[in-house]
C-alpha cells in the first residue's frame, strides 16, 4: 500500500462519508524555504482532526492554504470533491478563477489566533456583516441567527458592545460565533487560545467542546492545548518538518505514540 | 501629436539656459535654505522643550503661524518690507531666509517627533548618571533623535526644492520664470515647461528614493 | 500705529470682497479633485493588478516630482497649444492643485491601506467577502481613520498652494494684497492676507480634526497621531 492509500483507509475508518478535505501532493514554499513538500492527507466529513507538532512544522500553513490565505505552490486541495484553487485538466495543473475559488471557500470558516474582530462594528454587526453581504440573508434573519449564536457562546447580552469593551476570551467567542454564522461545513481553528490569558482559555475551549458535541461540522484544529485535543479529536496528526510523522487516534497518540519524535515532543509539552 | 508639436530645436535651445538657472538659483537656494532650516528647526525643537512656558507658547504660536500661511505672501511681505529700508536688497537672500524659516517650522515638528520617540528610560538613565542637561542633549538624546529624524529632514528639503519656483513672486529669475520667458518669446511653451518639469523630476525623484531607502535602513 | 490699524481695516474687507472667492473656489475645487485623485490612484497602487499599480505609481511620481508651479503653467500655457483646450484660469488652477496634492494624497491612501492590520484583510477572505464589500465595509472605515491626519496636513498645504493661482491670472487674496500694498502699505496689506489664509487653514484643520476624532471614536480607538508629520514628509517629498 502506498502512503496515500494508507491515509485514505484510516480516514475511511473514522468516517463513513466521503472525504471532506483532501490534500494531494501539496507543496508550499516561501521563497527558498519549503514548508510543505508533497503532503498527502484526508479528513473525513464531520471528522475532528487536530494537528500537533513543533512550531514551524507547517500546521498553520495547512489551515491558511485551506482558507486560501496563502498561494498553493504545488499539488491540489479538494473540498467535498471540488478542487479548491487548482484542478487537473488533461494532466496539467490549472489555476481556478477567483469566482470558482470563492464558491468553494464559502464552505469553510476560520477562527484566528488574534480574533480579528472588525473594530468599526459592534459585536452584533461583526456577526451579521457577512451573512447579509455575502450570503444575502435579510437583516432580521441574520440578527436572529446571530442572537442564537451569541447565546450559544454565552454572550447573549453583549450584542451592542464594542469589541474593545470585551476581554480577549469574549472577543474570541464572538469570533467563533461570527465564523459559525456563515454556516460553514468546515471550520479551521488556528491556535485560538494562544493569545489569551490563562484564566480565559477555559471558556473558549468549553464553547468549542460544546460545538463539537452538538454539530457535525468538520473541524481542523491547530492547538497547544493537548487535553482539549484529546477530548474533541477523532484523530491527531503529528507534524514535523512539513511531514506527517504519525497519524493516530488521540488515546493512542497521547498515551502510546510509536514515533520517537512524537514521544519527545509530547514529553516537552505535556 | 506630441511629436508634431514638440519642437526639438527649441528644446535644445532652451535646455542649457534652464539648466544654468537651475544650478545658479534653484539649487543654490535649496542648499542654503535647507541648511538654515535644519539648524533653525533644531533650535525651535529644543526651545519648545526647554524654554519656560511664557516663552514657549509665543514660539509655538509663531511657528504655527508661519507653517500655516503661504510662502508667496511671506516672500512678498518680507521682500517689500525690507525694500523700504534697503532698496537694493538682493531678492535671492530674501528667498533663502523665507524658505529657510518656513521649512524650519516643519522640521521642528520632525525633530520633536524624533525626540519624543526616544524612550523615557534614556532620560531617566541620564538623570541617574547625573549628566548635566547640555551633555544629556549632546551625547544621549540628539544622536538618537537625529537618526530618527534624518529621512524626514531630507523629505522636507525635497518639498522645499519643489517650492522654489515661488521665487517668481519676488522677481528672482529662477528656472520656471526663465521657462515662462522663453516660452513667451518663442510663442511655444511646451518645450521649456516640459524641460523644467523633467529637470525637477530628475533631481527630486532619485533623492526621494534615496530617502525612502535611508529610512528603511535606519529602522533597524 | 493708528495709521496701520486704519489701513488694516480698509484692506481686510477689500481683500475679502475682491480676492476671497478666487482663493476659496480654487481650494474647494482642488480639495474635491485631490480626494478623488488620491483615492483612485492610492487604491490602484495598493489593490490594482501589477500593470495598473505600476501605471498609478508612475503618474504619482510624475506629479509628486515636477513641482506644483510647473504643472500649473503646463496646464495653463501648454494645454491650449497641445489639445486646443483652454481650461481658463480657474479650472487650470483647480486641475493643477487637485492633481498635485492628489498625487501626495495617493501616497497617504496607499500607506493607510497598508497599515490596516493583516488580520483584518485575512478575516474578510475567511468570510468570503467580495472585493467591494470588503473594501467598503471593513477596510475603508479603518483606513479612513488612518488617512485623515495625512489629509489634514495636505488640506492645509492646499490652502497655502492656492496662493500660486495668481500666476495664472486669478485675482486671489495674494494678488489683491500685492495690489493693496501700493495704496495701503506693506504691513497692512500682507498682514491682512496672512490673517485670512491663517483663518482658512485653521477652519480646514479644525474640520479635519473633528472628522478624525469621529472616525477614531467609531473604531473605539484613540490613536496617537505622533507619526503624522513623518508620514506627511514622506508623502510630499
Amino acid at each position: 500500500m502506498s502512503t496515500d492509500e494508507t491515509t485514505q483507509a484510516s480516514a475511511a475508518q473514522q468516517s463513513e462519508a466521503s472525504p471532506g478535505i483532501i490534500f494531494e501532493g501539496v507543496v508550499k514554499r516561501f521563497g527558498d524555504h519549503t514548508v510543505l513538500n508533497e503532503l498527502n492527507f484526508h479528513v473525513g466529513k464531520g471528522e475532528r482532526v487536530t494537528l500537533i507538532g513543533p512550531s514551524g512544522s507547517g500546521k498553520t500553513t495547512i489551515l491558511r492554504l485551506l482558507m486560501t490565505l496563502e498561494h498553493l505552490t504545488g499539488g491540489y486541495i479538494y473540498v467535498d470533491g471540488e478542487p479548491l484553487t487548482h484542478k487537473k485538466e488533461n494532466g496539467k495543473r490549472v489555476e481556478l478563477r477567483a469566482k470558482q475559488v470563492a464558491q468553494t471557500r464559502k464552505r469553510i470558516g476560520m477562527v484566528f489566533q488574534q480574533f480579528n474582530l472588525f473594530p468599526n462594528m459592534s459585536v452584533m454587526e461583526n456577526i451579521i456583516e457577512a451573512p447579509i453581504h455575502v450570503l444575502g440573508k435579510s437583516k432580521e434573519e441574520a440578527r436572529g441567527r446571530a442572537q442564537q449564536l451569541l447565546d450559544q457562546v454565552g454572550l447573549g447580552d453583549r450584542g451592542d458592545a464594542h469589541p474593545t469593551q470585551l476581554s480577549g476570551g469574549q472577543q474570541q467567542r464572538v469570533a467563533i460565533a461570527r465564523a459559525l454564522a456563515m454556516d460553514p461545513e468546515i471550520i479551521l481553528l488556528d491556535e485560538v487560545t494562544s493569545a489569551l490569558d490563562p484564566e480565559l482559555v477555559g471558556d473558549v475551549l468549553n464553547v468549542l467542546r460544546d460545538l463539537a458535541a452538538t454539530t457535525d461540522i468538520t473541524m481542523l484544529i491547530v492547538t497547544h492545548e493537548m487535553q482539549f485535543a484529546q477530548d474533541v479529536s477523532d484523530r491527531v496528526l503529528m507534524f514535523d518538518g512539513g511531514k506527517i510523522i504519525e497519524d493516530a487516534k488521540p488515546d493512542v497518540m497521547f498515551s502510546n505514540p510509536s514515533n520517537e519524535r512524537t514521544k519527545e515532543f509530547l514529553r516537552a509539552v505535556l | 501629436m506630441l511629436a508634431a508639436i514638440f519642437d526639438w530645436n527649441l528644446a535644445v535651445e532652451a535646455f542649457p539656459q534652464l539648466l544654468v538657472a537651475f544650478l545658479k538659483v534653484t539649487l543654490l537656494v535649496t542648499v542654503v535654505a535647507s541648511l538654515l532650516s535644519i539648524i533653525l528647526g533644531l533650535v525651535w525643537a529644543i526651545g519648545l522643550r526647554q524654554l519656560p512656558a511664557w516663552l514657549g507658547w509665543p514660539l509655538r504660536l509663531f511657528l504655527d503661524f508661519v507653517r500655516m500661511t503661504p510662502i508667496p505672501v511671506q516672500l512678498l511681505f518680507v521682500f517689500y518690507g525690507v525694500v523700504v529700508f534697503r532698496p537694493r536688497v538682493d531678492a535671492l537672500i530674501i528667498g533663502v531666509i523665507v524658505f529657510g524659516v518656513h521649512y524650519s517650522t516643519y522640521m521642528a515638528e520632525s525633530y520633536r517627533a524624533g525626540i519624543e520617540s526616544i524612550r523615557s528610560g534614556q532620560w531617566e538613565a541620564a538623570t541617574a548618571l547625573s549628566l548635566p542637561a547640555t551633555r544629556t542633549w549632546r551625547a544621549v538624546i540628539l544622536p538618537q533623535a537625529i537618526r530618527n529624524t534624518l529621512p524626514s529632514l531630507g523629505n522636507w528639503t525635497i518639498a522645499m526644492f519643489k517650492d522654489t519656483p515661488y521665487l517668481i513672486f519676488i522677481h528672482v529669475a529662477e528656472m520656471v520664470t526663465r521657462a515662462r520667458e522663453f516660452g513667451g518669446m518663442k510663442f511655444s511653451y511646451i518645450e521649456s515647461f516640459t524641460i523644467a518639469g523633467l529637470i525637477f523630476l530628475a533631481a527630486s525623484y532619485p533623492t526621494a528614493v534615496l530617502m525612502r531607502k535611508l529610512e528603511k535602513k535606519l529602522e533597524y | 500705529m493708528t495709521e496701520f490699524f486704519s489701513d488694516f481695516s480698509t484692506v481686510l474687507p477689500r481683500l475679502i470682497s475682491e480676492g476671497l472667492s478666487a482663493t476659496v473656489y480654487s481650494f474647494l475645487g482642488g480639495a474635491v479633485l485631490m480626494l478623488i485623485v488620491a483615492v483612485l490612484l492610492g487604491v490602484a497602487m495598493h489593490q490594482g493588478p501589477k500593470w495598473l499599480a505600476t501605471l498609478a505609481r508612475i503618474v504619482v511620481e510624475i506629479f509628486r516630482g515636477t513641482s506644483l508651479i510647473v504643472q500649473l503653467f503646463w496646464i495653463f500655457y501648454v494645454f491650449p497649444q497641445l489639445f486646443a483646450v483652454d481650461l481658463g484660469s480657474l479650472w487650470s488652477a483647480i486641475v493643477a492643485l487637485g492633481l498635485n496634492y492628489g498625487a501626495y494624497g495617493a501616497e497617504v491612501v496607499r500607506g493607510s491601506l497598508n497599515a490596516v492590520p493583516k488580520g483584518q484583510w485575512e478575516t474578510t477572505t475567511a468570510l468570503s467577502m467580495p472585493w467591494l464589500t470588503k473594501m467598503r465595509r471593513i477596510i475603508w472605515p479603518q483606513a479612513w481613520a488612518l488617512m485623515l491626519p495625512g489629509f489634514n496636513n495636505l488640506a492645509v498645504m492646499l490652502v497655502k498652494g492656492t496662493a500660486a493661482v495668481g500666476l495664472v491670472l486669478l485675482n486671489d487674496i495674494t494678488f489683491e494684497a500685492n495690489q493693496a500694498r501700493i495704496t495701503n502699505g506693506v504691513w497692512a496689506a500682507f498682514g491682512a492676507a496672512l490673517l485670512i489664509y491663517l483663518v482658512i487653514a485653521l477652519i480646514v484643520s479644525t474640520l479635519f480634526r473633528w472628522m478624525e476624532r469621529r472616525a477614531q471614536h467609531r473604531l473605539g480607538l484613540w490613536v496617537k497621531a505622533a507619526s503624522t508629520t513623518k508620514a506627511t514628509a514622506e508623502a510630499v517629498a
